[in-house]
């Protein structure tokens, strides 16, 4: 039995945004059958350039189909702009978190949602094997992706790239060249963030905390009606007020620690420490 | 919520006549089976009977033939990597591609060892390729293992032709029964099979005990090492309340064998019409002409089997995948992929297997939630206009 989280398992048995948009503005199309999971994602945009419908088709598992449901929900009302800053991680942590061997199916919604933008400005279908030489041959994911996805998931090992994106996963002949491919990919990420080992100003690390909030913390807290506000960054202690429906939630002592100086910690600083000012 | 359990292919409910049976060896008749004093030594001829009650169940000529193991894997693996250490030159190990991880693991640890190991393919309905089969065994001694029965589809082999072909240029055969035995009529002492594992969790005894067959005559060397036990093939204290839960299990199985195959297998075949009746796009993986009575295993197609099975389970309804998402590998079943079912189908297969437990109403409820299922998950996808 997979531990999938409520969320996952509400948005699977009552999925939101089922279906085809009629004359959309774009479609994205990734996965197929053969794979084991396909998503078709179709929206819609207003006057104002927002998205007003967004609609999915989804053959997959519990996972494949939550997070196509989350996708939809997440870039409703959003600009294309907007849109396109939502990372398979959003998408897993919307979700509440996905079992590790599920987060291709959140990936798959950043694909689909990747396809119908490019669909929306170039008219075009995209075909992701266009970028890049085929490596694994199973899953059809390119050099390319897997730079990508080394990048972006902290991938340090072929087993994590294999829950990312199944690469590696099928007949496992490409297994020899998707190590050597990790292991310099991480050789060359380490070697890259080497200036970010300095340290950083005072104001460079207030806007990295900002960010940090905005993209990171905020969005997962409104979904339950709450809010965050910084008040004061004072050496590496963080200062912040919780709003809306986590002022006063018995449980907002362990999202501040657990998610709010977790997040800080992972992206800013390990010494950050965050407390409530009520 | 009433359980609608029809997976009895992984596992069964513990008999209450096994259960019965059980008791006195985890109260009052807890001796060492080698003791020499009375307290112990009485619960020998427990154990006794239990093999008697096996070797009946299998239709072997010795008791001693019987040998009690941890479970069917451990039988498996004792077969095989017990077998061809036995043997006075390193066979040619033989099996298929479509066998249990239990036998396709030990065959590939000798692989490793420097044995040569050759995998049959099956066909379109799972049946071994026995050209090559013949071929294969003719080409040196060979150690062949074909299992008896397939868990995922239920398609019976021809063990008694296999055996044959094996004996005829001088190898071994074993099969992995664990599916079989007590399902299948059989009367192994009349067969030319010389190895045979099965396991007591898939005939209503509880997890933990299995046994292997072990033709008189055949050599086998022990992977647990360090006791008498078991004529010197398995080191160990018996477990003796298993060991005699296994033996009414057998008992309790060759009475209700006819039942398996009469009203169990009329059940498995309403369950089976109802289904292809009401869903549209749905396919029988494995050969009708050739499987167990219990067992069927349907593909949906542009549906994906863990969707199903976690909607299934919401009504209470127990059934399994060949689905990759259910696994946490990436990969689909190998055993239908070896058969080439279609991608359009592969990542859509549910078994359901059934036992004398099974009711009518259990049909229903399938009969009747199925397809409602089917379609949910069918509006959902892309495939599907």
């Amino acid at each position: 039995m997979w531990d999938y989280t409520d969320k996952v398992n509400e948005h699977f048995r009552n999925p939101h945004n089922v279906g085809k948009v009629e004359e959309p503005s774009g479609v994205g199309e990734v996965g197929s059958l053969a794979c084991g999971d396909a998503l078709k994602l179709t929206f819609k945009l207003d006057d104002e350039g927002r998205i007003s419908e967004a609609k999915f088709q989804t053959f997959g598992c519990a996972s494949a189909i939550a997070s196509s449901s989350a996708l939809t929900d997440m870039i409703l009302g959003k600009t294309i702009e907007e849109a396109e800053k939502i990372t398979n991680k959003d998408i897993a942590d919307y979700l509440g978190g996905l079992p590790k061997q599920k987060v291709h199916c959140s990936v798959m919604g950043r694909e689909a949602l990747e396809a119908a933008i490019y669909n929306y400005r170039t008219g075009k279908k995209w075909d992701k094997e266009l970028e890049g030489e085929v490596i694994c041959h199973c899953f059809g994911v390119t050099d390319k992706e897997i730079e990508q996805v080394v990048r972006e998931h902290d991938v340090t090992t072929v087993e994590e790239l294999t829950n990312a994106c199944k690469a590696g996963g099928g007949c496992g002949n490409c297994i020899p060249e998707l190590e050597t491919m990790v292991a310099r990919l991480v050789a060359e990420n380490e070697s890259g963030e080497e200036p970010t080992d300095r340290p950083m100003t005072n104001l460079q690390k207030i806007h990295l905390i900002e960010d940090v909030i905005d993209r990171e913390i905020r969005p997962a807290l409104r979904q339950d009606g709450g809010d965050l506000e910084l008040v004061d960054v004072d050496g590496d202690t963080v200062k912040v007020r919780f709003r809306g429906a986590c002022s006063g939630c018995v449980v907002s002592a362990i999202t501040l620690k657990d998610v709010v100086e977790a997040r800080l910690k992972d992206n800013v600083s390990e010494q950050i420490i965050v407390e409530e000012v009520k | 919520m009433k359980t609608v359990y029809l997976d009895n292919n992984a596992t069964t409910q513990i008999a209450e006549e096994v259960r019965e049976a059980m008791l006195p060896f985890l109260t009052d008749l807890w001796g060492n089976p080698s003791s020499m004093h009375t307290f112990g030594g009485q619960v020998k001829k427990h154990v006794e009977t239990a093999r008697e009650q096996v070797a009946s169940l299998i239709g072997a000529a010795d008791p001693q033939e019987i040998t009690f193991t941890s479970c069917g894997s451990e039988s498996n693996n004792l077969a095989i990597r017990g077998g061809a250490e036995a043997m006075d030159k390193p066979p040619h190990v033989v099996t298929s591609k479509v066998e249990h991880a239990a036998i396709s693991g030990p065959c590939h640890y000798l692989e490793d060892r420097g044995f040569r190991l050759t995998k049959l393919d099956v066909d379109e309905k799972g049946r071994l390729d026995m050209d090559t089969l013949q071929r294969e065994v003719k080409s040196g001694t060979s150690l062949t293992s074909i299992m008896w029965a397939n868990n995922e589809t239920g398609v019976i082999f021809p063990v008694g032709l296999i055996g044959e072909m094996v004996h005829e240029f001088g190898g071994i055969f074993h099969t992995d029964g664990v599916q079989a035995v007590g399902k299948i009529p059989m009367k192994i002492s009349e067969l030319p099979i010389d190895m045979l594992s099965l396991s007591g969790h898939k005939i209503h005894a509880p997890k933990g005990i299995g046994a292997l067959y072990i033709r008189r005559g055949t050599k086998v060397k022990p992977l647990v090492l360090g006791g008498h036990q078991e004529r010197g093939r398995r080191a160990g204290t018996e477990n003796v309340p298993y060991i005699v839960g296994l033996g009414m299990a057998c008992e309790l199985a060759a009475k209700k064998l006819e039942e398996g195959n009469t009203r169990v297998k009329a059940m498995r075949d309403r369950l089976e019409a109802g289904i292809l009746a009401t869903c549209a796009d749905s396919r029988i993986n494995g050969d009708p002409a050739a499987r167990l009575s219990n067992t069927t295993n349907i593909s949906f197609e542009y549906i994906e089997g863990e969707a199903i099975l976690l909607m299934l389970d919401d009504r209470g309804i127990c059934a399994s995948t060949g689905s990759a998402c259910a696994s946490g590998s990436l990969e689909p079943s190998h055993v239908l992929r070896a058969m080439n079912v279609p991608g359009t189908a592969v990542h859509g297969s549910i078994r359901f297997s059934l036992s004398t437990y099974n009711t009518e109403e259990d049909v229903d409820a399938v009969l009747t939630e199925l397809p409602k299922i089917v379609q949910r998950l069918r509006e959902l996808s892309p495939f599907v206009s």
